[in-house]
C-alpha cells in the first residue's frame, strides 16, 4: 500500500455518517500530525464518538474518505487496525473473566510476546492501581475500576495512534492525573499520535498540541489553544468552548423567531 | 493462531465458570429421554421397531451438541450489547480467525456437553457399540462445528435477544425435530422425506447413530461429506455477515 503524506498521522476528507434521516457527523475534514496529541471536543451528541468509530473500523461513512497512517480506512481495515489502539467511550470488558485474563486476552489479539505483555500487564496494573486485583472477576469492580481497567487495556500494546474517547469520565483526581501523565510520557518516549476526547477543559490545557471543536456534526473550529482562545475573545479555553458550542442555542433560538413569525404570518392571513 | 486459541480459551472459561447453566442444559435431554424414550418405548417396540432408548440415544446427543452450540455462537448478541466485541472487533485479526475462535470455542464446549449427556444415556439404557467411538467423535465434532457457526452466522446481524424466539422457533427446533433424531427417516410422506433429506443435521444424526449401532440410512461418507461441506458454506456466510458488522 502506498503510504502517502507521510507527516499525516490522521487524515479526514469530507466525511459523513447517517444513520437513517439523522446526520450525525456532516462533511468534517481534519488533519492531525504524527507525534500530535490531539483534542476533539463539542458537547454531548456532537458527533465525537461516531467519528472515532469511522476512524477506528468500527463504521463505515456514509460519504469521504479516511487516512490513517497514510492508509485509507475503508479500504484497508485490517492493516489499519494493527496502527491504532483506542479507549471507548463505553464498557467493552467481559464481566465474565478477572482483570489479567483481559489484559492478557487484548494482549494475545495484538501479537505481543508473552515476556513482553507480563510485564506490560503488571506496570499499568500497577499504574491503574488494579494490581492486587488482578485475578477478581470484573464484574466484581465498582465503575470507575472498570474505566481503570479500559485505560490499562488500551494502553498495552504501543500503538502509532491512540484513541481515546472520553477516557477520564467518572475518574478521581489523583487517577487522571496518574493516567494524563503516563499517556503524556507515551507521547513524547515513544511519538505516539493522542486524539483523545473529553468534557475536562483542564486536561485539554494540559496536554494538547491542538484542538478541533465539533457541534451538531460540524467542526466550527481548529487550531491551538492560543489561537481559539484569540479567536473567540474569551479568558480561557472553557469560556471558548462555551462561547462557540453556546452559539448553537441562539441558533435554535432564531429559529424559533423564524417559525413564531411563520404562523403570526398565517394569522395575518 | 495466538488470536484463535485465546477466543477459544475464553469460551471455555466462560462455559466452565458458570456451572448452574451446564447443570441446567442437562435438563431437556434428560426429560426427553424419559418422557420421550420411556413413553414411546413400548410403542416403538410393538411396532418391530426394537429397543427405543438404542434408536433415541444418537438423537438426545445431538440435540445437546446442536442447541449448546447454536446458544455459545449467539453469545455474540450478549458481546455486542456488553461492548465486548468492540474489543474483538478492532483488533488486527481477521474475521475469519474471530469466527474460527468462536466457532471452535462453542464447538468444544458442547461437545463437553455432547458428553454428558452420552454419559446419560448409558445410565438410561443405552448400549453403544464401544468400537464406533472414534467414528462417533467425528460425527459430533463436526455437528458441533455446523452448529456453532451457525449459531455465530446468525447472531452477526442480530443486535439484542429479541429476535431469539424467532430464531429458536424457526430454526433451530425445526433443525431438530425434522432430523430423524426421534423419528426413523424410512418411509416418511414426501414433503417430509425430502425436508429430512435437505436437513444436514439428518446426516449427523444418522452418522452418530451408524457409529454407535452399525445400522444408518445413509452412507456415513456421504453423511461426513455433507457436513464438511454445509459447515464450509456456513462458516463463508458467517465471515461475510462479519465483515459487513457495523458497531
Amino acid at each position: 500500500m502506498q503510504i502517502k503524506n507521510c507527516k499525516k498521522m490522521i487524515e479526514i476528507k469530507n466525511i459523513t455518517k447517517k444513520f437513517g434521516k439523522f446526520t450525525a457527523v456532516d462533511d468534517i475534514s481534519l488533519k492531525v500530525g504524527r507525534g500530535e496529541v490531539f483534542a476533539f471536543l463539542g458537547p454531548n451528541g456532537a458527533g465525537k464518538t461516531t467519528t472515532i468509530k469511522m476512524l477506528t473500523t468500527l463504521l463505515i461513512p456514509t460519504s469521504g474518505e479516511v487516512f490513517l497512517d497514510g492508509r485509507n480506512v475503508t479500504e484497508n481495515p485490517h492493516e489499519t487496525r494493527k496502527s491504532f489502539g483506542i479507549v471507548f467511550q463505553d464498557p467493552s470488558l467481559d464481566n465474565e473473566l478477572t482483570a489479567y485474563e483481559n489484559m492478557q486476552f487484548h494482549a494475545i489479539l495484538y501479537g505481543l510476546k508473552k515476556d513482553v505483555y507480563k510485564k506490560r500487564i503488571i506496570d499499568l496494573l500497577s499504574l491503574v492501581e488494579l494490581y492486587d486485583r488482578k485475578d477478581s472477576y470484573v464484574k466484581n469492580f465498582s465503575g470507575g475500576m472498570k474505566r481503570r481497567l479500559e485505560i490499562a487495556r488500551g494502553l498495552l500494546h504501543h500503538p502509532k495512534v491512540l484513541f481515546l474517547d472520553e477516557p477520564t469520565i467518572g475518574l478521581d483526581p489523583q487517577t487522571r492525573n496518574h493516567i494524563w501523565t503516563y499517556i503524556n510520557n507515551l507521547n513524547k518516549q515513544e511519538n505516539v499520535t493522542i486524539f483523545f476526547t473529553t468534557h475536562h477543559m483542564e486536561e485539554v490545557e494540559r496536554i494538547a498540541q491542538r484542538v478541533a471543536i465539533i457541534d451538531d456534526g460540524k467542526i466550527i473550529i481548529t487550531g491551538t489553544i492560543k489561537e481559539i482562545i484569540q479567536k473567540t475573545k474569551e479568558k480561557n479555553l472553557e469560556d471558548a468552548f462555551i462561547s462557540l458550542t453556546g452559539s448553537k442555542i441562539r441558533d435554535e433560538a432564531g429559529n424559533a423567531g423564524l417559525n413564531q413569525m411563520r404562523i403570526t404570518n398565517k394569522l395575518i392571513r | 493462531m495466538n488470536a484463535i486459541f485465546i477466543l477459544w480459551l475464553r469460551q471455555l472459561k466462560r462455559f466452565i465458570r458458570k456451572k448452574a447453566s451446564i447443570v441446567g442444559a442437562l435438563g431437556q435431554p434428560i426429560i426427553f429421554l424419559l418422557a420421550i424414550g420411556f413413553g414411546f418405548g413400548p410403542v416403538y417396540a410393538k411396532a418391530g421397531g426394537g429397543n427405543y432408548i438404542q434408536f433415541l440415544a444418537p438423537g438426545i446427543i445431538v440435540m445437546t451438541v446442536l442447541f449448546t452450540s447454536i446458544f455459545t455462537g449467539l453469545e455474540i448478541i450478549w458481546d455486542k450489547q456488553f461492548g465486548f466485541l468492540k474489543e474483538t472487533f478492532v483488533a488486527p485479526v481477521s474475521r475469519l480467525q474471530i469466527l474460527l475462535g468462536k466457532t471452535l470455542g462453542g464447538a468444544t464446549v458442547a461437545i463437553i456437553q455432547g458428553i454428558l449427556v452420552f454419559l446419560i444415556t448409558l445410565i438410561a439404557g443405552f448400549r453403544p457399540n464401544l468400537a464406533g467411538l472414534p467414528l462417533a467423535f467425528i460425527f459430533l465434532f463436526l455437528v458441533a462445528i455446523l452448529s456453532s457457526a451457525l449459531g455465530a452466522a446468525i447472531a452477526a446481524r442480530l443486535d439484542d435477544m429479541q429476535g431469539f424466539p424467532l430464531i429458536f422457533n424457526f430454526v433451530v427446533q425445526p433443525l431438530f425435530f425434522l432430523s430423524g433424531a426421534i423419528f426413523p427417516i424410512k418411509d416418511l410422506p414426501p414433503a417430509l422425506d425430502f425436508i429430512t433429506k435437505i436437513n444436514p443435521f439428518s446426516y449427523g444424526v444418522d452418522g452418530l447413530r451408524y457409529a454407535f449401532s452399525g445400522e444408518g440410512v445413509f452412507s456415513p461418507i456421504l453423511s461426513i461429506g455433507v457436513l464438511c461441506v454445509v459447515s464450509l458454506f456456513v462458516l463463508a456466510v458467517g465471515v461475510y455477515q462479519f465483515s459487513k458488522v457495523q458497531l
